[in-house]
């Protein structure tokens, strides 16, 4: 309050040194130059200003109060208490009359009067002064969580790797604060394929810039030092010299031999993957300190086998640790056993998210990022899958044709006759759309996921967006006469246009997200000359 | 890609149509090339408008859309809307929405013209 007070001077102090004051009497209009008069909170003379008498004469109190002290070395005679809607918001302060002689009963009305006509008008400008600085204050922030997102977003993998026999899925999304998580592939010798999972302590731009360089020495050091536990342990002695001090970064690094699905790991203590095998989940156990906590670690290293149909996924604490609204925790027990439960991949991910959200409530706000990174070998005898593409977009009106550009450069190798080809990319493109417009309302900060698959005898095309908890609505055939004749809007193709584009069209809602998959048949029996059957 | 924000639509007038050169891409971006050279043509009086396709490469629902309320306003008007230049996908599109039951489709602007007379 003492600072409106403050801020009512300067906005409105000017006003009292009018020309004619300046000229008439230039010694005394310097008294209403003097600078802000602070006052304590607890000095007495604000309850003579509460209590809603009027004008007070400064000379005629009887006060041990600092603020009086100073508002009568000011020269103030006479102080009138702007007051609204019961709240002291400033001070007409005023210095000796012009004549000399002492403030009439008729000054002190007026200037009472003036007092409550002003008052409200003054809080007017005082709150339009705290909203700008608010608002300045928040387009700091938030400019600078874009930076930090931009340097994540820069250095996170634009796509999963594509292993024969192997199907890698992987989930990252930031809190709004941006905390410091990351993941990555790094291909090495021999076919090898490196995991990493991590996180950086805190948040921000500092946590985004450690989290870039850890990743760009993993990435240098890994392929020539391939041994994770060694790998580590150099990236700790380089990160110790620069990181700054309280912070260090928790890390998972994993070499995988996709041939016989032997695993070779390391843990800079980060949270432990979960292994389901069959019906059973285990956690792989590796310790040893954060990086760049002190130098000279060392890193056990241990071995493991992820047999046919076996899963692994790595994790941050962002799903253990979120809380529902009576605070209690997600926790590591609650993941391991959907782990068991859910299936593969996609699915895995979206379930366990699904879950999440069931716990939290629909009014959760994302405490840390969160990131999962999942590898499922094949069962035996299952068919197996090729990513030929996977990429995300922002939600920006016109990148429905990027997508659409993306995928048909991809799916060109498949050679689907130039009919099913347009069909496809027709479908692409609308499918891109609703993610754009309606999953995620044109929210440039949410991306639209899109991977295309090839088993033998499908092509898939999946595009996620974050529209979950509404159902995509049954496509329906337009009326066209009503459109025309103006009885229902022109509009409304989109999914119709879908479905009668592909072979088949499969639309899944979770809590989180709303996917739908494209599917063309490969093995020419349904399709191949018209593909609608509608 | 952010598509051409000025996307034109040119109206000619050839015996009588009106034609209208259609925009690369057929979407949000071309409703008010669209529609306004609909306004041309109708102000023009033009009996009939020909939606010449021939230089069209993108056409998005919302193109189809602009498309039916193009139409829905010339059956209101009482004038005829015809197209040409269409490629064999986006014929397909125009008999799949049924498009094609409303408006005759020709191969291309001679085409049109030949039949519109």
């Amino acid at each position: 309050m003492i600072s409106l007070t403050r801020t009512f001077r300067r906005a409105f102090g000017g006003r009292s040194d009018a020309p004619t004051a300046k000229t008439r009497a230039p010694s005394r209009a310097r008294v209403l130059e003097t600078p802000p008069i602070d006052i304590a909170a607890n000095d007495p003379i604000l309850a003579y200003f509460h209590a809603g008498s009027g004008a007070v004469a400064i000379d005629d109190l009887e006060l041990d109060s600092p603020a009086v002290r100073a508002l009568r070395s000011a020269g103030v005679k006479l102080v009138v208490p702007l007051i609204s809607q019961g709240e002291l918001i400033g001070l007409l302060n005023l210095g000796r009359r012009l004549s000399d002689q002492d403030y009439s009963t008729d000054d002190r009305r007026l200037l009472e009067k003036l007092a409550a006509q002003a008052s409200p008008a003054v809080r007017v400008a005082q709150l339009v002064r705290e909203q700008e600085a608010e608002v300045r204050a928040r387009e700091r922030m938030s400019q600078e969580l874009r930076v930090a997102q931009l340097i994540q977003q820069q250095f996170l993998p634009k796509s999963v790797p594509n292993l024969p026999g192997w199907q890698v899925a992987a989930f990252y999304r930031a809190a709004a604060e941006v905390g410091g998580d990351f993941y990555d592939f790094i291909d090495l010798p021999d076919g090898r394929l490196g995991l990493i999972v991590g996180d950086v302590t805190g948040h921000g731009v500092p946590a985004a810039l450690v989290m870039a360089t850890t990743r760009s020495v993993l990435r240098s050091e890994a392929p020539r030092l391939v041994a994770p536990g060694a790998v580590l342990a150099r990236v700790n002695d380089f990160l110790n010299d620069d990181i700054p001090q309280n912070m260090f970064v928790t890390c998972l690094y994993a070499v995988l031999d996709p041939a016989d699905g032997s695993l070779v790991y390391a843990n800079a203590g980060h949270d432990l993957p979960f292994v389901r095998r069959g019906d059973e989940v285990v956690e792989l156990r590796a310790t040893g300190m954060p990086l760049g906590a002190m130098p000279g670690m060392r890193y056990d290293e241990k071995q493991a086998t992820l047999g046919p149909g076996d899963v692994i996924v790595l994790h941050s604490d962002g799903i253990a640790e979120a809380h529902d609204p009576d605070r209690q925790m997600f926790g590591f027990p609650r993941m391991r056993k959907l782990i068991g439960e859910l299936g593969s991949g996609h699915e895995l991910i979206d379930g366990l998210l699904d879950s999440l959200h069931a716990f939290t409530g629909p009014s959760w706000e994302q405490e840390d990022d969160i990131t999962l990174v999942t590898l499922s070998r094949a069962a035996k005898g299952a068919e197996t899958e090729h990513v030929l593409l996977e990429f995300e977009e922002p939600s920006a009106v016109g990148n429905e044709r990027r997508i659409m550009d993306r995928v048909a450069s991809s799916v060109r190798e498949v050679g689907l006759d130039p009919k099913r080809f347009e069909r496809l990319k027709t479908a692409v493109s609308e499918a891109a759309m609703n993610a754009i417009e309606h999953g995620n309302r044109m929210n440039v900060e949410l991306p639209v996921h899109v991977r295309v698959t090839r088993s033998d005898t499908e092509l898939i095309v999946r595009i996620v967006d974050n529209g979950g908890g509404r159902d995509i609505p049954e496509p329906e055939t337009p009326d066209l006469e009503a459109k025309l004749e103006g009885l229902q809007k022109p509009r409304g193709w989109g999914l119709f246009l879908i479905k009668n584009m592909v072979d088949d069209m499969r639309v899944h809602t979770t809590n989180m997200h709303h996917s739908i998959e494209l599917v063309m048949k490969l093995d020419g029996t349904k399709g191949a000359n018209d593909g609608r059957d509608a | 890609m952010a598509a051409t924000p000025e996307a034109t639509a040119p109206v000619r007038y050839r015996d009588g149509t009106a034609v209208v050169d259609l925009p690369a891409q057929i979407d949000s971006t071309a409703e008010h090339a669209l529609n306004g050279a609909y306004a041309t043509a109708a102000d023009h009086g033009s009996k009939t408008v020909l939606l010449n396709f021939s230089g069209v490469e993108f056409l998005s629902s919302t193109g189809i859309a602009l498309i039916v309320g193009i139409l829905a306003r010339a059956r209101r008007d009482g004038r005829k809307i015809t197209a040409a230049g269409l490629s064999d996908h986006y014929k397909e599109i125009f008999e799949i929405t049924r498009l094609a039951d409303f408006m005759t489709i020709f191969a291309d602007e001679n085409a049109a013209l030949g039949g519109a007379r």
